[in-house]
């Protein structure tokens, strides 16, 4: 018998993997163009990433980054909401974070303050998403334009902040004072010494946690079920008794807190302090992510770990090939989304085609 | 000298404004046939680095601004692919260009001339201004010679361009019988379908007109404007065009005034800049950098102009049998 449908194994499994060899194949085409064997750089970038247990270490500590960015990224898109503004709302957390830092670091036990810095990360960041959820809520305008200004506002606006308030007196550095030593996250190496002596913290454990509390919240709890609703079909949603507007909003708050935490693993696991530019296009890289992923927890943590790979791969490529630098891995995060997001379905055909073939 | 800024900052609203103009006449034909053209940005990019690449290799900005036109409707045609033939998603489209195009023309200027990203200036290959017959005769002239030699003249090719475009493309729009066709597959697909009308096909057409005029966009910024190209100098540019389109109701005049309005509020950006106001004092620069995406903010929220969108927009087209 013919089917018309895929089977699930085909599109949650063989999709995703072929759209990404697509992807990753342009990208070697570009690499050979510019003259680098990509064989040697895939060498390269395993190596470093993988099989060096400090590399795979920070691997995992960029990959709790992405986790978080992933997850709010994909909590809107169920709801039917593209939330391009993850970079901004995470950018907009290190500052809800510094400024609890910056109040009660010296006074304050670890076991307090970092519950605070969480909270206030993760508020801020909803703060910062509230405005978009609400304008398309209510006024209709579209989030995917006012998330990307918000992103170009929340950057103009931290420049203003961190240049004009949090630089200490005689500093040059345009960053905050660092926090002390009670802020920073309990770091993985203390108990397992052979993870290596990186920044890999305790974030990656709530992250974990995160992931498995959106898989059940998603799969099995009704607010979940109606959630995803609103993102398929949002007059049956209406129909079926979902207030549509209040949904999208408290979708946008949910993801804005989330992008608000990733900032909790970048700073205060690893720089100690507010800089510059801090989320450096984890926001961005949670599209990706959640494109890759499907929207589905094991899908957003394995997404996570392989772009976590390919940001430290990647740095210790560019130190080895200059024709490679860092910025490559924006151009392949384009192409993953391109061809994991914007055609998911583009071998959906042919797939279909074998299958039928095969049990003829 | 009040007067006197006054005079520069409506010099430089016409100068700012054509990078706008292109880039927002490119979404208006894409986005009146059904396809949302969130990519502006990602092809503004791509050009202005190809234009200025090629401009400084041969060193003749017209062997740039011609490369540039290939690269932008390369890109139109990947999104023209994806939207209309493989029905997928546009703005995850548009945003993956976006990104691959941010990251692309960094590693490739890397690559070819080794300065952080960033192209040679162009120095004579830039395009030069436009000097009118006269102007040297009407210099003295109190009005007149500012009238005429910098407010009419003086610009490049590419400023009368972008203005010349705004009744090409409203006679295009809506008194051709393309222009017809174009605006009934945005709005209702089917019935343009149903009249014999090709919508893939229409889309395919409005997406390399897109594909054309956003790259003289680009090639603005980076031959005719700054010079050289700079890593992201698009800086929101495709999607400040549009919101122009949203504030103008996707009607070519009002479109090109929201982006006059833009170009205004960067040229009055750049005026107060360093400057001590009465009242308010000095205003830091990242602050004054955030008026343009507060407005479009504002104008997105409806607070300036109630705007309808084409119907169609954004709905991949199936044929129903």
């Amino acid at each position: 018998m013919k089917t018309t449908e895929l089977p699930r194994w085909a599109s949650g499994f063989v999709l995703p993997i072929l759209n990404l060899l697509s992807a990753l194949l342009v990208a070697a085409l570009v690499i050979h163009l510019l003259g680098e064997s990509p064989v040697e750089s895939l060498q390269i970038l395993i190596n470093s990433a993988v099989i060096n247990p400090e590399g795979l270490s920070y691997t995992l500590f960029y990959a709790s980054t992405f986790i978080f960015t992933g997850l709010a990224v994909s909590v809107a898109m169920k709801a039917g909401l593209f939330n391009i503004g993850a970079e901004g709302q995470m950018y907009l957390g290190g500052l809800g974070l510094t400024l609890a830092m910056l109040s009660f670091d010296a006074t304050l036990s670890p076991w307090l303050l970092i519950p605070l810095a969480m909270v206030a990360s993760a508020v801020f960041g909803a703060g910062w998403a509230f405005l978009p959820g609400y304008l398309q809520a209510r006024r209709g305008s579209h989030v995917v334009v006012t998330t990307i200004m918000f992103n170009f506002i929340a950057a103009n606006l931290m420049n203003w902040i961190i240049v004009g308030f949090l630089i200490p007196e005689g500093d040059q550095n345009p960053a905050s004072r660092p926090f002390s030593e009670a802020a920073a996250m309990p770091r993985l190496f203390d108990w397992f010494p052979a993870l290596g002596d990186t920044p890999l913290n305790i974030s990656f454990l709530i992250a974990i946690l995160a992931l498995v509390i959106y898989g059940v919240v998603m799969s099995r709890s009704s607010w979940g079920y109606k959630l995803q609703a609103t993102g398929l079909n949002q007059h049956a949603a209406h129909y079926a008794g979902v207030r549509i507007s209040r949904m999208i909003v408290v979708a946008m708050l949910i993801s804005g807190a989330l992008a608000g935490l990733a900032a909790v693993n970048s700073i205060m696991g690893s720089t100690h302090y507010l800089s510059l530019n801090f989320p450096a296009g984890a926001g961005f890289i949670g599209i990706a992510i959640a494109l890759m992923g499907r929207q589905n927890p094991v899908g957003i943590f394995l997404s996570s770990v392989l772009f976590g790979a390919l940001i430290q791969g990647g740095f210790d490529l560019s130190l080895e090939k200059p024709n490679i630098p860092q910025e490559t891995f924006i151009f392949i995060q384009g192409l993953i989304i391109l061809f994991c997001g914007a055609m998911e379905n583009m071998y959906a055909p042919a797939v279909l085609k074998l299958i039928n073939a095969r049990k003829r | 000298m009040e007067d006197f800024q006054f005079a520069s900052i409506i010099v430089s609203t016409i100068r700012n404004a054509p990078v706008l103009i292109f880039a927002a006449m490119a979404g208006l034909f894409a986005e009146r046939s059904g396809v949302v053209d969130i990519g502006l940005e990602g092809k503004i990019l791509a050009s202005a680095f190809v234009s200025a690449g090629v401009a400084y290799t041969w060193q003749d900005p017209w062997i740039g601004i011609a490369a540039g036109i290939l690269v932008s409707v390369a890109l139109a045609m990947v999104q023209a692919f994806v939207s209309i033939t493989q029905k997928g998603n546009q703005l995850v489209a548009g945003i993956a260009i976006n990104i691959a195009m941010s990251g692309l023309t960094f590693v490739v200027a890397q690559y070819f001339f080794q300065q952080g990203g960033r192209t040679p200036d162009l120095g004579e290959a830039r395009l030069t201004d436009v000097v009118l017959p006269g102007t040297a005769l009407v210099a003295d002239v109190p009005f007149l010679g500012w009238f005429y030699g910098h407010l009419i003249g003086g610009h490049s090719v590419l400023v009368y361009l972008a203005f010349l475009l705004l009744p090409v493309v409203h006679w295009t729009l809506f008194h051709s019988r393309f222009g017809l066709r174009l605006r009934a597959c945005g709005e209702n697909p089917h019935a343009a379908d149903a009249a014999g009308v090709s919508v893939q096909r229409t889309r395919y057409i409005a997406m390399l007109i897109a594909g054309v005029l956003c790259s003289f966009s680009g090639a603005y910024l980076s031959v005719v404007q700054s010079g050289f190209f700079l890593r992201d100098m698009s800086a929101g540019a495709g999607y400040l065009a549009l919101t122009a389109l949203v504030f103008g109701n996707w009607r070519p005049i009002y479109t090109v005034l929201g982006c006059l309005m833009f170009g205004f509020f960067q040229a009055v950006q750049i005026q107060i800049e360093g400057v001590d106001l009465p009242v308010v004092g000095r205003i830091p620069g990242s602050l004054i950098q955030m008026i343009p995406y507060v407005v479009t903010v504002i104008v997105l929220a409806g607070l300036m102009a109630k705007s309808v969108a084409p119907k169609a927009l954004g709905k991949p087209f199936v044929k129903s049998r």
